[in-house]
C-alpha cells in the first residue's frame, strides 16, 4: 500500500487537520516508511487466525451499576473556550 | 393480504428494516458512574470519562451487560459469549471523544425473532440480526442562537441497546406493530423505559421500494424518528418519493434522510462523501466481554413471564381470541390489572371476554379522555371486578353499568355502595315488569292499534317507555320477552 496525495489528504479531512503542501510531502513520507516498515508482516501466513484484540490474559474489568453525584457543571464547563447557562457552546453545526 | 401499493403504472411493494436504539434503564452510565436520569440541568451528570478528558479510562457496568443479555433472551436471540467494543470514528460536537463505543464485528447479541399478531387473527416473524451495547450521544441544541449550538452532555455515554431487524416489513402498519412489540418486551423485562418522548426509544428505518417478485430495490435510511406515528408518516412519504423517481424513469441514490415532523416530508442530510468512514478498530481501552453459559443461565432465570408466554396463557386459561390476548398483553399495565381483576373473584374466570371488552372498551375510554393511565386508574381492579360480578349476576343492567362506572371514575366509591345508594338493581320480577308494561299498553292505545296493524318497529317505542318508566333498571331480555307475549295476545 502506498500512500500518495490524496490519501494524505483524506486523511487530514478526517482528523479535521489542515495540512499546507510541504506538510503534506513530509506526512506522505513518514507514512509510507511507516507502512513499509509494517509490510513486512504480510510474509508471514495468518490463514485461520483470528485477529488478536488484546495480549493481557486479564478478564475485563466490570462495575456495579452504582451511580454517583459528585460531578459538577462547572468543573466540566471550566475549559470550555465558550459557554452559556450550563451549556458548552459551539459554532452552529447544521443538522 | 394485499400488502400493494399503487403507483401511477405499477404496484410496489415496500421493504422495511428497523434500527431500534433503546436506552438501557440503569442507574449509571455504560462506561463512568454518572447518573443516567433525564432531564437534569445541562453538564451535571457529566464525569472526566464522559467529557474524554485525557487519560481517562472506560471500566464497563456489569448491570448493563445484563440488561443486554436479558433483552437478547426476549427476543429469542443467541447470545455471544464473547464480545468486542469498537471505535466508531466521526466528528460531531456532542460525541466528545471523536468516536463512539460501540460492537461492530462481535455484538453481543445474535440473531433472534420476534412475533406480530394482526386482527384477523394471523401472525408474523420479524427476523433480528443482531442486538449490540453501544455509547449514546449528547444533545445538541441548535435552534436558541443563529451561530451557536448548545450541547448537554448529560445523555453521553449513557447505555444504548440498537436493535437491527431484518428487512422482513412490508408495511407501515408492520413496522408500527413491530417497535410496539419490541417496546413491549422490553417493558416486560424492564430492561428499557420505552419512553418515546424522552428519547428513551428511537428507529432508524431503511426502506426500499420493488415490483413483486423483484430483487430488493436501491435503500434509503430515515434516521433517529421517535414516535409510532412519524415512523408510519416517513414511511408513507418516503416509498412515494421512491415509486415517483422510479415511475418517472429515474433510479434512486441511497442516501441518509432527515424527517420533517412538521411538514410530514423527508429531504437527504447534507450530503457528507465521508460520513461512513466509520474507521472500525477494537477499543484498546476494553478487553473482550466474555460472558459463561452460567452467567447466561442465571440472567435467564431471572426473566419474568414475557408477552407471548402470558398471551398463550390467557388463550388457554381464558378461552379469548389471540387478538383479545395480544392487546392484554401489549403492555405489563394492561395484563397485570387483567389479572388481578379477573382473580378478584373466582367467578370472574367464566366471564373473562366480559372482563377484557370493560378493560379495553370502557375503562380505557374513560382514561383516555382524563387523560389517566392505568398506573392512576380512580378504579381499582377489585372495584372493576365487583363491578362487573354485578352484571354478570343480572343485578345491574350492562347498560346501567355503563353509568356506575363513569361514577366510580368520578367519585371513587365501589360499585356496591353506588348500585345500593341510587337503587340501581335490576328489576327481575315478573310481576313489577308485567305491571309496567301493562301501564305502557293503556297509555298508548293507538300505537298498540298500529303496532297490531303491522307497525313493528313501534316495538322499540314500547321497550323504550317501559325502560323510562323503571328508569332503566328493567332486565331487558324479561322486558321484551313479556312485552311480546302481552302485545301478541291482544292479537
Amino acid at each position: 500500500m502506498k500512500i500518495d496525495k490524496n490519501t494524505i489528504n483524506k486523511i487530514a479531512r478526517l482528523s479535521r487537520i489542515k495540512l499546507d503542501d510541504k506538510e503534506s510531502e513530509d506526512y506522505i513520507k513518514d507514512l509510507n516508511s511507516i507502512l513499509d516498515w509494517v509490510e513486512q508482516l504480510n510474509e508471514v501466513n495468518t490463514e485461520n487466525v483470528e485477529p488478536l484484540s488484546n495480549i493481557s490474559s486479564s478478564i475485563l474489568p466490570k462495575r456495579e451499576d452504582v451511580s454517583n453525584d459528585t460531578n459538577s457543571s462547572e468543573e466540566i464547563l471550566e475549559n470550555a473556550p465558550d459557554k452559556l447557562e450550563g451549556f458548552f457552546a459551539v459554532p452552529k453545526v447544521v443538522e | 393480504m394485499n400488502n400493494l401499493i399503487k403507483g401511477e403504472k405499477y404496484d410496489w411493494e415496500m421493504v422495511i428494516g428497523l434500527e431500534i436504539h433503546a436506552q438501557v434503564k440503569s442507574n449509571s452510565k455504560l462506561f463512568s458512574s454518572s447518573s443516567t436520569k433525564f432531564g437534569s440541568s445541562p453538564n451535571s451528570q457529566v464525569s472526566l470519562v464522559d467529557a474524554a478528558m485525557p487519560g481517562m479510562l472506560p471500566v464497563i457496568n456489569k448491570y448493563c451487560v445484563e440488561q443486554a443479555v436479558k433483552t437478547g433472551v426476549g427476543l429469542n436471540a443467541k447470545i455471544n459469549n464473547y464480545s468486542v467494543f469498537d471505535r466508531k470514528n466521526y466528528f460531531y460536537a456532542d460525541l466528545p471523544q471523536g468516536y463512539q463505543i460501540s460492537q461492530y464485528k462481535y455484538p453481543i447479541v445474535g440473531e433472534g425473532k420476534v412475533t406480530i399478531d394482526f386482527k384477523d387473527g394471523t401472525s408474523k416473524d420479524i427476523r433480528i440480526v443482531r442486538l449490540h451495547l453501544e455509547q449514546d450521544a449528547g444533545k445538541s441544541l441548535h435552534d436558541q442562537n443563529p451561530s451557536k449550538t448548545y450541547v448537554d452532555l448529560n445523555r453521553s455515554g449513557v447505555a444504548l441497546m440498537e436493535i437491527v431487524s431484518e428487512p422482513d416489513i412490508r408495511t407501515p402498519d408492520e413496522a408500527g406493530m413491530y417497535i410496539s412489540k419490541i417496546r413491549s418486551i422490553l417493558m416486560y423485562l424492564d430492561t428499557c423505559d420505552g419512553n418515546m418522548q424522552e428519547g428513551s426509544l428511537r428507529a432508524d428505518v431503511n426502506i426500499s421500494v420493488r415490483k413483486p417478485g423483484d430483487e430488493y430495490g436501491t435503500r434509503c435510511e430515515i434516521k433517529n424518528l421517535n414516535s409510532i406515528k412519524f415512523i408510519k408518516q416517513a414511511i408513507n412519504y418516503e416509498a412515494k418519493r421512491q415509486i415517483e423517481i422510479l415511475e418517472s424513469g429515474g433510479s434512486i441514490e441511497q442516501n441518509t434522510m432527515l424527517f420533517n415532523t412538521s411538514t410530514g416530508k423527508t429531504r437527504p442530510m447534507r450530503n457528507k462523501e465521508e460520513a461512513h468512514d466509520y474507521r472500525y478498530f477494537p477499543d484498546p481501552d476494553l478487553l473482550p466481554l466474555e460472558i459463561s453459559e452460567e452467567e447466561i443461565g442465571k440472567i435467564k432465570s431471572s426473566i419474568p413471564e414475557l408477552p407471548d408466554e402470558l398471551k398463550d396463557k390467557f388463550i388457554e386459561t381464558y378461552k379469548l381470541s389471540n387478538y383479545d390476548a395480544s392487546v392484554l398483553t401489549a403492555d405489563k399495565q394492561t395484563s397485570d390489572y387483567f389479572n388481578e381483576t379477573i382473580n378478584s373473584d373466582p367467578e370472574l374466570k367464566n366471564h373473562a371476554k366480559i372482563v377484557v371488552n370493560w378493560i379495553t372498551s370502557e375503562l380505557f375510554s374513560l382514561l383516555n379522555k382524563n387523560n389517566l393511565d392505568l398506573n392512576n386508574s380512580p378504579v381499582s381492579p377489585e372495584n372493576l371486578g365487583q363491578l362487573i360480578k354485578l352484571i354478570s349476576t343480572n343485578e345491574i343492567s350492562g347498560k346501567i353499568a355503563k353509568d356506575v362506572v363513569e361514577d366510580m371514575f368520578s367519585t371513587g366509591k365501589t360499585a356496591r355502595q353506588i348500585v345500593d345508594e341510587k337503587g340501581l338493581q335490576q328489576v327481575t320480577d315478573q310481576g313489577e315488569i308485567a305491571k309496567v308494561i301493562d301501564e305502557v299498553i293503556a297509555d298508548n292505545a293507538k300505537m298498540v292499534e298500529q303496532y297490531l296493524a303491522g307497525k313493528d318497529k313501534l316495538l322499540g317505542f314500547f321497550v323504550g317507555q317501559a325502560m323510562k318508566l323503571t328508569k332503566g333498571k328493567a332486565n331487558p331480555k324479561m322486558l321484551n320477552d313479556i312485552l311480546k307475549q302481552k302485545l301478541n295476545k291482544k292479537n
